[in-house]
C-alpha cells in the first residue's frame, strides 16, 4: 500500500506491482486476538473469488446462448477488489456499486440465484427483473446498486454517510467506481462533500487502466489519482488491486479510520479487467501482450500460489472448491430457468410506492 | 419567524415566502428526520429569504449550506433519503436543477422500480422557477413542464399561501420524490391564510374561481395573472372559470375535464414555451377526454419561444399576461 505511487503504463506497474506483491501481507489480515490468521480464512478468500470467476464465466456461456442480454460488464480479474473490500465491510454497512457489479453484489452476499435471476430477467432476480445485470439491488443488505451512470452513485454513497453521520452511527458506506468516474464532476462534488462534512464514506476506486476503452493517460491529465483525492484532504492510498491480502488489509485500515471519525478515505485499487469493457466491446483499444502480462497477474492464481506454499492448499482442496462452486452456479441458473416471469400486468408496478407504503 | 399581524378571525394575512417558511418550521419541529439542506439556506437565510431565521433556530446540522455542486447535494439528499433521513433539498432556481437532473431523473425517480420496489426516495427538493424579475435568461426559465414529464416523481406547484403553507408537509409525508417548484414572482405576494385548513392533498387540482363561459386552466405563477384577467373578463361579461392545477404530476384530469363540461372552452395559460410544453399536453387530454364538450378550438397562453431577455418591455412582452390572457378568452369566446 503505498499513498505516493505514480505510474503512467500498466506494463511498468505490473513488473512493479509483481515484485511487489511479495512484501505484502502474507498472513490473513483478520486475525485472532494473538495475531495469527483466522483457519480457514485464505481458503473463504479464494472461494469468494471463485464464485465470482465462475459465475461470471457462465454469463459469458449464457450470452453466447441468448440466454441473458442487455449490456453485461464483467470483472474478471478485478474479483480481488470486491472480495478484498467487502471482507473489510459488516452487515450494517452500505455499499453503492456501479454497472460492473456482480462481484460487488456476489462479494457483497447478494445471493447467487437472485443475481442469476435477475440476469434472466425473472421474478425472483432481485430486482424483480426490473433492473437486470447493472441494476442489481438488495435492500436487505443494503447493497444500493447497480449504477450505469458513471459516478452517478457516488453522490447517493455521500447521501447515505450523512444520514449516518447525522443519526450518530459508526456504520460505514463504501462505494465502488472506476476510473472514469473520477473525470466526472460527480466524483469531485462527492468527495469534496464527504471532506467538507467529514462523511462516513470509503471511496474505492477500481482504476483498471480503461474508461470503456479510453486509457488512463488518455483520459486524465494527471494520472495520479490517490494524490488527486488526497488533494480534497481526505486519506488516499493506492494498493494492489490484483492482490486480495493486500486489498483487505487496505480496506481494514481504511474501514476502521472511518468508523473511528476521521471522515471518508480513498482507496485505488489497480486492477485489470481480463475481459473487454461489455460483451459487445470488440476489444481493439488494448495490446494482446499488456492482457497477458496482467492475466499473469491473476489474483485468483496469486492467492492459491500463496496458499500452497504454506501448505493451505493442494490439487484436492482446489478441485473441490471448484465442484462446490459450480454446483451452486448450476443451481442458481436451474432456478433462474424454472422461475416465473414477473408478469406484464405487473410492468408499471414500483413506478411510485404502493398503497399501504409509508414514508 | 418574523412577526406577522394578529389572526383575524380564520383568516389571517402572510405572503408567500412566509408560508413556506412557516411550513419548513413546521416540518422541523414535527420529525427529526427532516433537514434542509442547500445553498445558502443557512447563514444567507436563503436566496429568498424562505429559510431566515432557521439556522439560529434548528443549528447548522438542521439547516446545511451546500457547496454549489448541485448534482453533489441534490443526490446526496436522495442518498440521506435512503438512509432513513427527511431531507429537504432546495436549489436556487430551475435553471440550476439541470446540474442535478442526472440524479433526479436517473436515481430519485427510477430506483424504486429498478430495485422491483425495494428502494423508495422520500426526497424533496424545492427550486424556484419562473421569470418576471429581469434575472436574464439563465435565471428566468419555466422547465417544471419537463419534470412533469418523468414517471416516478410528484411535481408540484403552490400558486397561494395555504398551498405554500401545507404543500410541505403533504410531500414529506409522500413515500416518493417530490419536486416543489416556487415561482420567484410570488415570493412578496400578499394572501389570507385559512387557518381552517391544516392540509391539503396533493391529487387534486382547485378551481380558484367559478365561471360558465370558459375555463383559464393554470399553475404557479400564472394563476394571479389568470385571476386578474378573469376580473377584467366578468367587466366585459364573461364568466371565466380558474383552475389551478397546483399539482403538475400527476395531473388531475378529472376537475379539469369537469370544468370544461360546465363551460365549453378552454384556455390554457402556462409560462413555458409553448413548444413541447405542460400546455400542450393538457390540450391534448382536452381532446383526447372532453372533444365532444367544446365549443371552440383550445387556446394556449404561454411564453414567447426565446430565451426570456432581460430588458424590461422585452421580458413583459416574452410572458403570459393579464391582456394576453383576455385576448385569447376573447377569441375562443367570440
Amino acid at each position: 500500500m503505498s499513498s505516493t505511487t505514480s505510474h503512467h503504463e500498466g506494463k511498468a506497474r505490473a513488473t512493479a506491482r509483481k515484485s511487489g506483491r511479495k512484501k505484502g501481507p502474507t498472513t490473513a489480515a483478520r486475525g485472532t486476538p494473538d495475531g495469527l490468521p483466522v483457519p480457514g480464512h485464505h481458503l473463504s478468500l479464494l472461494r469468494r473469488m471463485l464464485a465470482i470467476r465462475r459465475f461470471e464465466e457462465r454469463c459469458v456461456e449464457l450470452y453466447s446462448g441468448a440466454k441473458i442480454r442487455g449490456f453485461v460488464h464483467l470483472c474478471i480479474g478485478e474479483e480481488a477488489v470486491a472480495v478484498g473490500v467487502n471482507q473489510a465491510l459488516r452487515e450494517e454497512d452500505a455499499v453503492v456499486s456501479t454497472y460492473r457489479e456482480h462481484g460487488h453484489a456476489l462479494a457483497r452476499g447478494v445471493p447467487a440465484d437472485a443475481v442469476m435471476a435477475e440476469m434472466y430477467g425473472r421474478a425472483t432476480g432481485c430486482s424483480r427483473g426490473r433492473g437486470g445485470s447493472m441494476h442489481l439491488f438488495d435492500a436487505a443488505r443494503r447493497f444500493y446498486g447497480g449504477n450505469a451512470i458513471v459516478a452517478g452513485g457516488l453522490p447517493l454513497a455521500a447521501g447515505l454517510a450523512l444520514a449516518d453521520r447525522m443519526r450518530g452511527s459508526t456504520r460505514v458506506t463504501c462505494c465502488f467506481f472506476g476510473d472514469g468516474a473520477f473525470a466526472e464532476g460527480e466524483f469531485h462534488e462527492t468527495a469534496n462533500l464527504a471532506a467538507l462534512w467529514q462523511l462516513p464514506l470509503l471511496m474505492v476506486c477500481e482504476n483498471n487502466l480503461y474508461a470503456m476503452g479510453t486509457s488512463l493517460a488518455r483520459e486524465h491529465a494527471q494520472t495520479n489519482l490517490a494524490m488527486r483525492a488526497a488533494s480534497y484532504g481526505m486519506p488516499a492510498w493506492t494498493v494492489d488491486g490484483m492482490d486480495v491480502l493486500a486489498v483487505e488489509a487496505a480496506a481494514l485500515r481504511a474501514t476502521e479510520s472511518v468508523r473511528a471519525g476521521n471522515g471518508p478515505h480513498f482507496l485505488e485499487a489497480q486492477t485489470y479487467r481480463f475481459r473487454a469493457h461489455s460483451m459487445y466491446d470488440p476489444d481493439r483499444y488494448r495490446a494482446k501482450s499488456e492482457i497477458e502480462e496482467w492475466k499473469g497477474r491473476d489474483p485468483l492464481k496469486g492467492l492459491a500460489e500463496l496458499m500452497r506454499s504454506e501448505g493451505q492448499l493442494d490439487d484436492r482442496v482446489m478441485e473441490e472448491l471448484d465442484k462446490e462452486v459450480l454446483a451452486e452456479i448450476d443451481e442458481a441458473v436451474r432456478g433462474a430457468e424454472e422461475a416465473p416471469l414477473e408478469p406484464v400486468a405487473d410492468l408499471l408496478r414500483f413506478v411510485t410506492s404502493e398503497p399501504g407504503s409509508t414514508a | 419567524m418574523s412577526t406577522r399581524k394578529a389572526p383575524t378571525g380564520t383568516s389571517r394575512p402572510t405572503t408567500y415566502r412566509e408560508a413556506l417558511r412557516e411550513g419548513l418550521r413546521e416540518a422541523l419541529l414535527q420529525d427529526e428526520r427532516v433537514f434542509l439542506m442547500g445553498e445558502d439556506v443557512g447563514r444567507y437565510g436563503g436566496c429568498f429569504g424562505v429559510s431566515l431565521g432557521l439556522l439560529e433556530e434548528f443549528g447548522p446540522d438542521r439547516i446545511r449550506d451546500t457547496p454549489l455542486s448541485e448534482s453533489g447535494f441534490v443526490g446526496a439528499g436522495i442518498g440521506a433519503a435512503l438512509g432513513g433521513m427527511r431531507p429537504v433539498v432546495e436549489i436556487m432556481t430551475v435553471n440550476f436543477s439541470l446540474l442535478a437532473l442526472d440524479q433526479i431523473l436517473n436515481n430519485a425517480a427510477t430506483l424504486l422500480h429498478m430495485s422491483g420496489g425495494q428502494l423508495s426516495v422520500p426526497v424533496v427538493i424545492r427550486m424556484t422557477t419562473g421569470a418576471g424579475r429581469q434575472l436574464g435568461a439563465q435565471h428566468s426559465h419555466s422547465l417544471e413542464g419537463w419534470y412533469a414529464h418523468i414517471p416516478g416523481i410528484r411535481v408540484l406547484a403552490p400558486a397561494t399561501v395555504d398551498d405554500a403553507r401545507h404543500m410541505l408537509a403533504a410531500a414529506l409525508a409522500d413515500p416518493d420524490p417530490v419536486l416543489i417548484f416556487e415561482h420567484g414572482g410570488l415570493y412578496n405576494a400578499e394572501g389570507s391564510l385559512d387557518e381552517t385548513v391544516d392540509a391539503v392533498d396533493l391529487d387534486t387540482a382547485a378551481v380558484r374561481r367559478s365561471g360558465t363561459d370558459v375555463s383559464v386552466i393554470t399553475y404557479g405563477g400564472s394563476l394571479p395573472k389568470a385571476l386578474a384577467a378573469a376580473e377584467t373578463l366578468a367587466g366585459e361579461g364573461v364568466s371565466a372559470e380558474v383552475v389551478d392545477l397546483r399539482a403538475l404530476r400527476p395531473l388531475d384530469d378529472a376537475t379539469v375535464m369537469a370544468s370544461i363540461a360546465r363551460t365549453h372552452r378552454a384556455v390554457i395559460v402556462d409560462e413555458a414555451w409553448r413548444s413541447g410544453s405542460l400546455a400542450a399536453e393538457i390540450s391534448s387530454r382536452i381532446t383526447e377526454q372532453a372533444f365532444y364538450e367544446l365549443d371552440a378550438p383550445v387556446q394556449r397562453v404561454c411564453s414567447a419561444e426565446v430565451p426570456i431577455p432581460y430588458a424590461r418591455q422585452l421580458e413583459e412582452a416574452a410572458l403570459p399576461q393579464p391582456a394576453t390572457i383576455v385576448d385569447a378568452v376573447r377569441r375562443t369566446v367570440s
